[in-house]
């Protein structure tokens, strides 16, 4: 593929706010280069294809400007833009033949009949479609459709192809199908490409360059390896491909401490920095429980075709596994992960996470005692039924069994003491790191799980403490 | 028993529906003045029917009038029902419940209304045919609106938006794209603005200029008069209209049924 | 700022305008004439001389009692003819069911001067049986009006409820009673509502079968003749009023007569 480092199209500060006060896009930053295939990909609602109508011109930006070949074009009508569409649900017009249809955009120009019955049947060729010019659309199959709406945008030379969900509505096989077709025709055209998907493995499939989106912004921009290799954030971590993420703390120079281990690895973060680890299912390894940096029980073990998915409880911790050798159900393992597949991102916010479940009488348990709060005093809107269950605020019902509940609290609301049983939980001071003006504290607990705790006073490693949360400080999340 | 009373009743009221009118069909090949009387074969009715210039004056008018109306009906309702839709929910409202008052509204109250407003209060002479035609029009529009509405609800939105992105202008794009996907909702709007105005009493007595009738204005005023010989030239009329009506319905009804034959045969 | 959606929604605007022109300002003029007097002032008399004079009272039972006898003739004669043809193995029931709504693109005048000609037959003067003729003419008249709609309902049901309610151990009466009665009903409402506002209002059926009773209809007819702009947009307030209330209270609008003589032509 010949590739220039030309800019075809900038959206430069792109925000788009609707009328109803909803903003979709915002703050909005991205050049393509000419010749690119680029995924908009982001979960339904991100705001992919608000941009993507932006760039076709169905839609206005509130602010910013979209830059095609260096030229204004955000407030041109989509009927003098150079970029074409194919549609999800294909759009073709019902009352017109397949030729008619890949002619109407060559008609809107007034080109002569000789030309325009030359290119439809140029373009018909390309996808695949020879001799279809006279059949009507109902006729065609939801794939023939689709390279029908491929031809009809690709007829007119557009300098952009943009690509709306253009497969989803085909079924899985075809789906492949189309996403090597697609890629492959990309390649020989040389058009640039604007693609719009919630199908992360599409996006890695076919995409020179990915732009993960997230309630209206932008995540990262990259390549699919290093999208799925060094996500930025904890939401592209989550979104691209399986991960495990934890929650740590860097103990050293190039050492990384999470669920209940010390790891080595080779990101380079000054110790003491709170940290998510992602670990890929498939770079989890499974060993004799002696050579493990951590242990864990065999929780489930799952026949996925290629591979088995294995979950291992550590402590506290769930780890997902994928490997091609299946051990047994509640056998004893170790796990390792290589340094270099350990992906490291610090997090501005160091608050400690852990799950508790919720006892029969609705109150919250953790490490064995209850906490003074119950679920509906923490689930806004939710109240109790009379036969027990739990009701959220929109009717559905919650089985307190099946439900855990996800406590949020941040170190410096953690209080350590002497008095082991006044803590909620206790465990030994595994790391300590001076920040100027407290000291920061990792506690390694019974249960595998690590508290963070920051405290004005120095205490000693290896002491053994009780950690006191005070529950109005704490958040709730339902898991 | 069970078994033959279904189709029984379903024939009692059919006879209850065509009995007076194929007989009076049948009367009109007679030289009879009334019904009941047998006498000879006669064709006089005809004869006088496509002879009078005042019964051919009368139905041309009503024809004249029904197209008329039924045209301006169409483009109203249809570029209404097209603007609305487009529209914000609020004005998509408040247009829909305005199209419903004619609709349900009893023909009296609305001949009459419009009459005193044209009339009375604008002064508009009813030989200008103005009153007339705008009461046809109001008639028929707000149905031609709600066979349109479903058409524009069931399009592809999506449609419109690839037209204008493969180069088409707003305007060739409801040409080309949007109109001719909601035409089978004017065609059937323009149907029933036609049948309305011609099966139209009230509006018509309210608003025409005297000198004028419509075939229900003259059928009626004929019927309490005793000129005998227009009295069964309209029985003539009446056997014509239903040729035209039963050959119409036969016709597209066929149409229809080759289409979808064709459809299932998936050419 | 969106300029090329601009242009859709502006294609509303002469409709817009037409409707305000001829639905809004007429009802306006409505009130007020029907509150003024011939000078001009505003007055409560036409209201009140409607309720307080015996013969426009007379006149407001009269046409109820047409519209309620006529509503009750076509329903029992228009839910079983829908019902059987609806429910038939026939292949052809469209054709039949065109034959019911045929009638409806004949001229009415036409057909009620055919009815007027068989009931003079029948009953040698038209002046004996006054109401039983204006029943007759209507339900004549609008009986395709009330088979379409009730049609229409029955033939969409489905028909896997009827099986579940015989699975369910429902004998043919009951399946019936229970399910597929209840189930018609929007179509029979809105049979109603197309049958009864107009039997109230449609005075020329009357006219032509030589009964001279007034209804509802007739008045405003009377005060058209006589000028009296005042006493006939009073009329047709209170007839407004009627319909208004009416068609809230059965809760239709009259799309199937848009859908159903449109589309069963085309």
């Amino acid at each position: 593929m010949k590739q220039t480092t030309e800019k075809i199209i900038e959206l430069n500060n792109i925000t788009k706010t609707y009328a109803s006060g909803i903003t979709a896009v915002s703050d909005f930053n991205l050049y393509v280069q000419k010749g690119e295939f680029v995924t908009l990909l982001g979960p339904s609602g991100c705001g992919k294809t608000t941009t993507l109508r932006m760039i076709a011109g169905f839609e206005l930006p509130t602010e910013g400007e979209i830059l095609l070949n260096g030229k204004n074009i955000s407030t041109l009508p989509p009927y003098e833009r150079p970029v074409n569409t194919v549609f999800q649900r294909y759009a073709l017009f019902p009352h017109m033949n397949i030729f008619e249809n890949i002619a109407f955009g060559l008609r809107q120009k007034k080109m002569a009949s000789g030309i325009i019955s030359k290119k439809v049947k140029h373009v018909l060729d390309l996808v695949d479609l020879e001799g279809f010019e006279g059949r009507s659309v109902n006729t065609l199959s939801g794939g023939q459709q689709q390279r029908v709406a491929i031809a009809r945008a690709l007829v007119n030379e557009p300098e952009i192809l943009l690509l709306d969900e253009p497969l989803g509505a085909l079924d899985l096989k075809m789906r492949k199908e189309m996403q090597l077709e697609l890629k492959e025709m990309h390649e020989r055209l040389g058009i640039t490409f604007i693609y719009v998907t919630h199908d992360q493995e599409e996006a890695l499939t076919m995409s020179d360059i990915i732009v993960v989106m997230n309630e209206g912004k932008i995540q990262q921009i990259g390549r699919p390896e290093d999208i799925y290799n060094e996500p930025k954030n904890v939401f592209v971590a989550d979104f691209i491909g399986d991960s495990n993420l934890f929650n740590g703390i860097m103990t050293d120079h190039l050492k990384v401490r999470f669920c209940g281990g010390t790891f080595d690895c080779v990101d380079d973060i000054e110790k003491g920095t709170h940290i998510t680890a992602v670990v890929r299912p498939e770079d989890v390894i499974i060993t004799n429980p002696d050579e493990g940096t951590i242990w864990g029980r065999v929780d489930s073990v799952i026949f996925k075709g290629i591979h088995y998915e294995i979950t291992v409880i550590c402590g506290k911790n769930e780890v997902v596994i994928q490997s091609v050798n299946a051990p047994k159900v509640g056998e004893f393992v170790g796990l390792q992960v290589d340094p270099d597949n350990i992906h490291i991102m610090a997090t501005g916010d160091s608050t400690n996470y852990f799950m508790a479940d919720i006892r029969p009488d609705f109150r919250l348990e953790f490490n064995g005692k209850h906490l003074d709060t119950s679920v509906t005093a923490i689930i806004s809107g939710s109240s109790r039924r009379e036969d027990g269950m739990l009701v959220n605020s929109l009717g559905d019902a919650i089985d307190p069994a099946r439900t855990k509940i996800m406590i949020g609290i941040h170190p410096k609301d953690i209080t350590m003491t002497d008095q082991i049983e006044e803590g909620l939980i206790d465990g030994y001071i595994s790391n300590l790191v001076y920040k100027g003006d407290h000291y920061s504290y990792v506690i390694h607990t019974e249960i595998g799980q690590d508290f963070v705790v920051d405290d004005e006073y120095l205490w000693n490693m290896n002491d053994h403490v009780g950690l006191i949360m005070p529950v109005e400080k704490m958040t709730f999340k339902l898991k | 028993m069970k078994k033959t009373i279904r189709p029984l009743f379903i024939i009692l009221v059919l006879v209850f529906l065509y009995a007076p009118i194929l007989l009076l069909i049948l009367y009109s090949f007679t030289d009879a003045t009334t019904i009941g009387a047998i006498r000879g074969f006669s064709l006089h009715n005809y004869v006088t029917l496509f002879t009078t210039e005042e019964l051919r004056q009368m139905i041309l008018g009503t024809l004249w009038l029904a197209i008329v109306s039924a045209i301006l009906a169409v483009l109203l309702g249809t570029f209404g029902a097209i603007g609305s839709f487009y529209s914000s929910k609020k004005i998509n409202i408040f247009m829909s419940s305005l199209n419903q008052v004619p609709v349900i509204n009893a023909d009296v109250v609305t001949g009459f209304s419009i009459c005193i407003l044209l009339v009375e209060v604008f002064g508009i002479d009813k030989n200008t045919f103005i009153p007339l035609v705008a009461g046809h029009t109001l008639l028929c529009a707000p149905f031609v609106y709600l066979s349109v509405m479903p058409k524009l609800k069931q399009m592809d939105p999506y449609l419109y938006e690839a037209a204008l992105d493969l180069g088409a202008t707003p305007f060739k794009a409801l040409n080309r794209i949007v109109i001719p996907q909601i035409s089978s909702g004017i065609i059937s709007g323009f149907a029933l603005a036609i049948t309305l105005s011609l099966d139209d009493y009230f509006i018509a007595t309210y608003t025409k200029p005297s000198t004028f009738d419509t075939i229900s204005t003259y059928v009626v005023n004929a019927t309490k008069g005793a000129q005998t010989t227009i009295k069964t030239a309209l029985w003539a009329l009446c056997a014509v209209i239903f040729v035209i009506v039963v050959l119409v319905v036969t016709v597209s009804n066929l149409r229809t049924m080759r289409n979808s034959r064709k459809e299932r045969a998936g050419i | 700022m969106q300029i090329f959606k601009l242009s859709r929604k502006s294609l509303g605007i002469p409709y817009g305008i037409f409707l305000i022109l001829f639905v809004v300002l007429p009802l306006l003029v409505l009130f007020y004439f029907a509150f003024t007097n011939g000078q001009g002032h505003f007055t409560l008399a036409n209201l009140s001389d409607f309720f307080t004079d015996p013969n426009t009272l007379g006149t407001l039972f009269y046409s109820f009692a047409v519209a309620l006898v006529t509503t009750a003739l076509c329903l029992l004669l228009a839910y079983p003819a829908a019902y059987f043809l609806a429910t038939s193995s026939l292949k052809q029931k469209e054709v039949l069911l065109l034959l019911f709504i045929m009638p409806m693109w004949i001229n009415f005048s036409l057909r009620i001067t055919a009815l007027k000609e068989i009931l003079t037959v029948i009953e040698g003067n038209l002046a004996r049986y006054p109401f039983a003729n204006a029943v007759v003419g209507m339900t004549y008249d609008f009986l395709p009006f009330m088979i379409l709609p009730i049609y229409n309902t029955i033939s969409r049901l489905d028909p896997s409820l009827i099986e579940a309610a015989k699975d369910l151990g429902a004998n043919e009466r009951h399946a019936f009673l229970k399910v597929t009665l209840p189930l018609s009903m929007p179509g029979v409402i809105s049979g109603i509502a197309m049958v009864f506002l107009p039997a109230m209002t449609n005075y020329v059926v009357l006219d032509m079968l030589y009964n001279s009773t007034y209804i509802m209809g007739s008045l405003i007819g009377s005060y058209f003749s006589a000028y009296n702009w005042h006493g006939g947009s009073m009329i047709a307030l209170i007839l407004l009023a009627i319909i208004i209330l009416f068609t809230i209270l059965t809760g239709t609008d009259q799309d199937d007569r848009a859908s159903g003589t449109g589309g069963a032509l085309l």
